[in-house]
């Protein structure tokens, strides 16, 4: 296996209602990555997108985003249906080919230009599910019956995680929901998909960021302290709710295994979890000690999820931290899918 | 460095117009069946999926490898998913093939699919956004003053698109997977079917489909203990360039010239036309036959038509292409670029059955996508790299 | 739901409204629109002019573009088809052509219909220059203009810059 390491970030304040078109969120941030890396545009080997047609409303709306990084002369370039997270795992492959050296991802969210909740809805079973129109939050609010009811969280617990997310966003440029809040106060709010309540729930942002990856010494030169990727796994469950433990997550299980998280000690998780009790699945899912470790120091996606950038946006932040010696080793996480049906899991690790 | 992968199964429906016997994961289940067989292994078997598939609101399921994990038997796996435009099957192809160049996986399944008759294909394309006039023409609107460009530019005479579109439905009938099965073509038949989308006859349009195909990749290590036929991979490319900018040329695209530029290059090719036995080239207009033989090297520029003329390009010439049937005889959008690269395996592994070009040893399979800017490509050969 | 072949089908219609948003950089040309006026856009970096201007960016150079230009009104055809297929809902009589017209001043070619000749007559470099609708259906989008026909001007060639074939 090469080494490959991120070496520059970009992610701009996320914005709800934004009037900028998918093209123009991408452009600026997909820029200062690339000026952030000190490289030109003609030096990146391979290009990977995330995105979602169903998100933009719009068949082949990635095609667009070509438009955004100058693909002139042509480039290498591929788009994945789903968060940037997973573009960038398919970037970090290509560089284990030996194919190139430097490679950008991106990924773009608007959330908030249709109905979220009823547009993830049609990740579902066609057939049996989707004509029910269960809404993804209340796919999720089953999933925190079930752990509530098997005692594996609390909703003081859930309510934990809101706080310290909204605090720990004070400090965080991107994040849109942040302040001092207590676990009583939030309790006192009402359910919104019970037992959901609204800080149990994130809050859907439009939001575009990008990552410039890069192997061996080409990493060594670009960057001062490269955030080395050490492991990274992805895999999936069955999506039937039926079918499966809600309680626990057997693919984040199985990707924290093979991408290594239990080596040896993480510093920071940056973790997506749109809903609170499945930080705390997550976290037991990983193998993660909030004693020892920084969970979510960012604020995670509750504070702000561009659904299909978001993933995406925790690889930013980890880097970040491996960056300014914050963690000398950092987990990123991804998931995607209704109750973490798919995980992405990734360690990573400074000089 | 890269490690050496082969194909070592290959699967896909029966495609037609409609197949409503079986639900999406059925489509799917067909193919991957049919390629798990062709390889000799289970699905156990299988350590990573990579699916393709065009547009999510052909079938209205969005990211529908989520819910497919289940026909898959995937819980526990990895199932990436790729969606670059009508070049997909053949770059999902690729991105499974490096997989396990990248030492990654042993075993990787790969899937393009679509079932257009599920959703309403028409609506699921057409999106009210105003930076377009809605001239109501479809594909063909769009693809059919490119091909009047090349025609004016290449002085090619009107009948050669009608050639291309005979030869290619004739030898459909040899193919009993195609979608459609029309022996009685002749080109006076085929010059007198309407003109569509002038200078487009209706007989050089594709039809539009539902179907999958699927491929069995493995390591060199896990391949040599398969006893079948195998086609390994040579070399496989991808560009990508804008939709459209001042001075774009669109007959023969540099993404396109590029792509194949880099294949020849990393697959040790010096003279195309000469060292390929067979291609499988993405033509859902028949024009672009003579245009991509150009485009990606085979023939020089604005001889591409004399080729077709000249029976080059038939099961019996000297650089047959799509013997298939190809795209003009079977389209279902996400998965025609991973039959173009299926089939391209099956003529070196020798499984094409009536169509097989005899003695095949290296063949091209070739996708292209959006306003002719996403391009994908790969050569596979029966001789190991 | 219907059964044929004894397998169960149905139909499952799937809504979903969007609220889409053209963007600072194309707003321009779309208001223009609404008020009879061809406005593009010129890449600050290769100084290329856009109608329409897309996605408000300029592909080649990855650069936003900021400055609004007049374009047209005539053009020039640099290719066109002719359409035979009876679309749903078309309310065009066929055969009729749908042509790439490059505005002048512009160097990007956009698609309209070609109207007021035979679609035989239709040839590339033809001179052509567009007929508005009344303008209480002017919007933001470029049906406010009904067609384009012929000027009746000698042919044009196509500058290399446009020429997109």
């Amino acid at each position: 296996m090469r080494d490959v390491a991120i070496v520059a970030t970009a992610q701009r304040p996320s914005q709800i209602g934004t009037q900028l078109t998918s093209v123009e969120l991408i452009l600026p941030v997909v820029a200062e990555a690339v000026k952030n890396a000190g490289i030109q545009r003609q030096d990146v080997g391979f290009w990977c997108h995330g995105s979602c047609d169903y998100m933009s409303g719009q068949p082949f709306s990635f095609v667009a985003a070509v438009d955004a990084i100058g693909a002139w002369p042509p480039i290498v370039e591929s788009h994945v249906e789903g968060d940037g997270a997973l573009a960038l795992y398919e970037a970090w492959v290509k560089l284990q080919t030996g194919e190139c050296d430097i490679a950008v991802v991106f990924a773009n969210g608007k959330t908030t230009s249709g109905p979220i909740d009823r547009i993830l809805t049609l990740q579902a079973d066609p057939y049996f599910v989707t004509p029910l129109w269960p809404g993804f939050d209340a796919m999720a609010a089953l999933q925190a019956r079930a752990c509530l009811d098997a005692g594996v969280v609390t909703e003081e617990q859930m309510a934990e995680v809101a706080v310290r997310s909204r605090r720990d966003a004070k400090s965080n440029a991107v994040a849109h929901l942040k302040g001092d809040y207590t676990v009583d106060e939030l309790l006192s709010g009402p359910y919104t998909t019970a037992p959901l309540r609204a800080h149990d729930c994130s809050v859907p942002v439009d939001g575009a960021n990008a990552v410039v990856l890069a192997a061996d010494d080409v990493a060594r030169r670009l960057a001062k302290r490269p955030a080395w990727i050490r492991g990274i796994d992805h895999r999936i469950d069955t999506q039937r709710l039926g079918a499966r433990s809600l309680t626990t997550s057997d693919s984040t299980r199985i990707a924290a295994e093979k991408a290594g998280v239990g080596r040896d000690k993480v510093d920071v998780a940056e973790i997506y979890a749109p809903y609170t009790h499945q930080e705390l699945l997550l976290r037991s899912a990983m193998g993660l000690d909030a004693t020892t470790t920084a969970i979510n120091p960012s604020g995670g996606a509750l504070v702000a999820n561009p659904a299909m950038a978001a993933g995406l946006a925790r690889f930013v932040e980890a880097a970040e931290a491996v960056f300014a010696g914050r963690a000398d080793r950092a987990v990123a996480h991804s998931t995607s899918g209704p109750c973490l049906q798919q995980n992405l899991v990734c360690v990573m690790e400074g000089d | 460095m890269a490690e050496r992968c082969a194909v070592v199964g290959v699967g896909q429906t029966n495609h037609s117009s409609c197949r409503a016997d079986v639900s999406i994961a059925g489509l799917v289940r067909e193919a991957v069946d049919r390629a798990l067989a062709d390889a000799g292994i289970t699905i156990q078997d299988v350590d990573a999926v990579v699916i393709g598939k065009a547009p999510d609101s052909l079938e209205g399921v969005a990211m529908p490898e989520l819910w497919l994990a289940d026909a898959l038997a995937a819980h526990g796996k990895p199932v990436f998913r790729v969606h670059t435009a009508g070049s997909v099957g053949g770059s999902t192809a690729i991105v499974a093939a490096q997989h396990v160049m990248a030492g990654i996986h042993g075993t990787v399944l790969t899937i393009g699919f679509e079932k257009q008759s599920d959703g309403n294909a028409m609506w699921a394309l057409s999106v009210p956004i105003p930076f377009g006039m809605p001239v109501h023409a479809g594909a063909g609107g769009y693809f059919s003053p490119i091909v009047r460009g090349y025609i004016t530019r290449s002085g090619a005479p009107s009948h050669i698109g009608a050639m291309v579109a005979v030869k290619d439905r004739t030898n459909a009938c040899k193919n009993p997977y195609a979608h459609l099965h029309e022996p009685d073509w002749t080109l006076e038949k085929a010059l007198e079917t309407p003109m569509l989308w002038d200078p487009i006859r209706f007989i050089e349009t594709c039809p539009s489909s539902d179907g999958a195909m699927a491929l069995v990749l493995m390591s060199e290590e896990r391949a040599e203990k398969m006893s079948g036929p195998k086609a390994w991979v040579h070399a496989t490319a991808m560009r990508s360039e804008p939709t459209a900018f001042a001075g774009r040329e669109q007959v023969s695209p540099r993404a396109g010239e590029m792509c194949a530029e880099d294949l020849w290059r990393k697959g040790g090719i010096t003279k195309p036309a000469e060292e390929i036995d067979v291609v499988e080239m993405y033509v859902p207009f028949a024009w672009f036959e003579p245009m991509w033989l150009e485009n990606l090297g085979f023939a020089p520029r604005n001889e591409g038509w004399r080729w077709v003329e000249d029976g080059v390009t038939e099961m019996t010439g000297s650089l047959p292409v799509n013997p298939s049937g190809g795209v003009l005889s079977s389209n279902p959008i996400g998965a025609s670029g991973m039959i173009r690269f299926g089939e391209a395996c099956m003529q070196v592994m020798g499984t094409a059955g009536e169509h097989q070009i005899d003695g095949a040893k290296k063949a091209v399979g070739h996708a292209y996508g959006g306003g002719s800017q996403f391009f994908a490509m790969w050569l596979v050969s029966s001789l190991k790299p | 739901m219907s059964e044929a072949d004894g397998i169960v089908r149905l139909r499952q219609p799937i809504g979903v409204e969007y609220s889409w948003s053209a963007g600072p950089n194309a707003t321009s040309h779309l208001s223009g629109l609404m008020n009879g006026k061809l406005i593009g856009k010129r890449c600050p970096s290769c100084t290329l002019v856009y109608f329409p201007p897309r996605n408000g960016v300029c592909p080649k150079c990855a650069a936003i573009l900021a400055e609004d230009v007049e374009v047209g009104p005539k053009g020039t055809i640099s290719t066109f088809c002719v359409v035979n297929v009876p679309f749903l809902g078309q309310k065009v009589k066929i055969p009729y052509v749908a042509a790439q017209i490059v505005l002048d001043g512009a160097d990007i070619s956009m698609q309209h219909l070609i109207q007021e000749c035979e679609a035989d007559e239709v040839r590339i470099g033809m001179r052509v220059e567009p007929v508005w609708k009344d303008r209480s259906e002017w919007g933001p989008t470029l049906e406010s203009i009904a067609h384009f026909r012929p000027t009746g001007e000698p042919d044009a060639a196509l500058g290399s810059k446009a020429g997109e074939s």
